[in-house]
């Protein structure tokens, strides 16, 4: 392998990412103009709100230019940081750095544990295949596979957490918001504060991502168990615990990053129903209100985001998977 | 010197066992779909939960006449936990619960059928033509399979919701609604497999004979698609499923007059401390399907499909 492909080849993925972005802004534009009308709330008053009224809203939305115009100046403002207005008079490029920080906190931290877990797991039961380890560590998977996020949120929430902290006495996991409101103090004051709120949505987010995850890393790693290379390296004398560690691990642990990358845009959205569960002010909320607000410029800045957010992970996995499996070839 | 273009009597022999052959021991002829079945049976969690699934659509189409209460009746028992009149309890307004989970149990498994069949019905085309033609027909539908992928999915099925019903509505529109995304990745599998397919002999003798495209794709690469296709399909039905009762939960599935598992778990999910039968037995109800679902397609993989065992025999 020479280094010099892998920088083109990385630069090449960075280059086709930029495209794809674009196009997709175009989608989310074309799909967010026909599903919401910014002036609907105008409209609906009573008495009605004069015309006068509404040409002058339109015009200061740019509603009255036409829709490749509209999307033009919604594109350069995005490029420039600008998402444009917001009908409720949200600064949209503000409030989205704050629920970002608090979804991202949620949505890494969930990945990182589900990640680890399933791995841990699925080699696990793929090494000891059809042993009771594998055949709870399977039935656990597909119970979670089957479990609607917001049932098991709501269940951990109802039924566990309060249960407990009225067992302690006092609040050790909290079951509403993303921090207490008014929280003062320096970081590491307030870390346990929001350590405590993030314990139980991290929880069920992460408990109904991993079961997919730990069912691949389950089949791949019995793929690399049963292939002609690991039983030459027991044929040679190798100890099983060194083919296992040396040669079986380090293959089987590769196919799981683009798993893993494809799956963040459903996690984002099982991120939001785990938000509303716990009536965290994060990403979800801004989904779920400019939706029901009709701020359309609040939602195409939600849409973008997520957007980039998903490119982005799945232009790591592909760097990764290329750093990772000197086979994969440039071309 | 041997003919190796035409396979030797006992090569014949050993791979389709015809009448009037001498072997040293017979075989018995298979179908296909008899060593499907056969492999199917042999998976007993999956044979079990077949039935176990069967049973709750029959109950959810027959069980709301049989049983004494109506999903829209309303008793005079507010509030209660459940009981021998009552299994499942009943809720604030007097409804009782069985009857509403067995109502919202008939439309939640129907609109996941309906979503699995139109979005395998679509997806299967599509991935079909892409992966047949290649190039640049495939690039240029797959990227756009790539584009409606890089939004996370839940995020246009609410907006499509607010768009198409007004934020959420009868079962049909959220069926087609939930059918608009979960395609995208059974096109991608199949494009994948016609890929390699299509390069096979086979094909190339039907094009020799003078096969259209539109035979060789449906009549010739179709029917050896069919495994993939059917354990996709039935793991859109639990994926649709859950996405239903997430969407519903939102406030952007299914609304009333209508009823769903979604429907009643965020109902019940209010009162979920005070009145926990509410939020239990729906949920219970939608992991039961789910589970089942899930377990049938397991079965099903390992039968259709033994290349992708993992067990070397």
């Amino acid at each position: 392998m020479e280094g010099g492909s892998l920088y083109a080849y990385a630069l090449r993925r960075v280059l086709i990412s930029l495209p794809l972005l674009l196009f997709s802004s175009m989608i989310v534009y074309a799909l967010v103009h026909f599903a919401g009308d910014p002036l609907r709330d105008l409209k609906g008053r009573n008495p009605p709100v004069p015309e006068a009224v509404l040409d002058a809203r339109r015009s200061a939305l740019g509603l009255d230019k036409s829709l490749p115009e509209q999307y033009w100046n919604w594109l350069t403002g995005i490029v420039s940081g600008d998402f444009g207005p917001s009908i409720k008079g949200i600064d949209i490029g503000q409030d989205l750095q704050v629920r970002l920080g608090v979804t991202l906190r949620m949505v890494v931290l969930a990945m990182l544990i589900a990640v680890v877990v399933a791995m841990l797991v699925g080699v696990l039961s793929a090494v000891k295949q059809y042993s009771p380890i594998d055949y709870t560590a399977t039935l656990l998977g597909f119970l979670a596979l089957s479990m609607p996020v917001f049932w098991l949120a709501a269940l951990l929430k109802e039924f566990l957490a309060i249960r407990l902290n009225q067992a302690v006495g006092k609040t050790i996991v909290y079951t509403v918001g993303d921090r207490t409101p008014n929280l003062e103090g320096s970081f590491f004051d307030k870390l346990p504060n929001i350590a405590g709120h993030l314990v139980l949505p991290t929880i069920a987010l992460a408990a109904v991502s991993y079961a997919a995850w730990s069912r691949y890393q389950r089949s791949s790693m019995l793929d690399v168990l049963n292939s002609d290379f690991i039983r030459l390296a027991r044929a040679k004398g190798l100890s099983k615990r060194r083919v296992l560690v040396r040669h079986a691990l380090r293959c089987a642990l590769i196919p799981i990053t683009t798993v893993v990358a494809l799956d963040v845009g459903a996690i984002l959205g099982g991120a939001v129903i785990t938000e509303r569960v716990f009536a965290w002010h994060g990403m979800g909320e801004m989904l779920l209100t400019s939706v029901n607000d009709q701020d359309v410029n609040r939602l195409l800045a939600w849409l973008m985001v997520s957007a980039v957010i998903v490119v982005l992970f799945n232009l790591i996995a592909d760097l990764l998977y290329a750093f990772l499996d000197p086979r994969i070839r440039y071309a | 010197m041997p003919d190796v273009t035409t396979p030797s009597p006992d090569m014949v022999a050993a791979g389709q066992p015809g009448p009037g052959t001498d072997r040293e021991f017979t075989v018995r002829r298979r179908s296909q779909s008899s060593l499907v079945l056969r492999r199917f049976l042999q998976h007993r969690l999956a044979v079990v939960s077949l039935g176990v699934f069967l049973l709750l659509v029959v109950l959810s189409l027959f069980g709301e006449t049989l049983w004494h209460y109506k999903s829209t009746d309303i008793t005079d028992d507010l509030s209660v936990a459940p009981s021998a009149k009552h299994p499942m309890g009943t809720d604030s307004t007097g409804h009782d619960l069985l009857a509403q989970v067995l109502a919202g149990t008939r439309i939640s498994i129907l609109v996941a059928l309906m979503v699995a069949a139109l979005s395998t019905a679509f997806g299967t085309v599509f991935g079909a033509i892409s992966g047949f033609y290649g190039g640049r027909t495939d690039a240029l539908m797959m990227r756009f399979v790539d584009l409606l992928l890089t939004i996370p999915s839940l995020a246009i099925l609410i907006t499509l919701s607010t768009l198409l019903a007004n934020g959420g509505g009868d079962p049909v529109t959220i069926a087609l609604i939930l059918a608009s995304l979960s395609w995208l990745s059974i096109a991608r599998v199949i494009r994948g497999l016609f890929l390699s397919l299509r390069e096979k002999e086979y094909v190339e003798a039907a094009r020799c004979l003078g096969a259209t495209d539109r035979r060789i794709i449906f009549r010739h690469l179709l029917p050896n698609a069919v495994g993939p296709i059917i354990v996709n399909a039935t793991i859109t039905v639990a994926f649709a499923i859950l996405a239903e009762t997430g969407l519903s939960y939102l406030g952007f599935g299914i609304k009333f007059p209508s009823t769903s598992l979604g429907l009643l778990i965020s109902v019940g999910q209010s009162a979920a401390s005070t009145r926990p039968w509410l939020f239990y037995f729906p949920g219970l109800v939608i992991i039961l399907i789910a589970l089942t679902i899930n377990f049938v397609g397991d079965g099903l993989r390992d039968a259709l499909d033994p290349q992708q065992r993992r067990v070397r025999a």
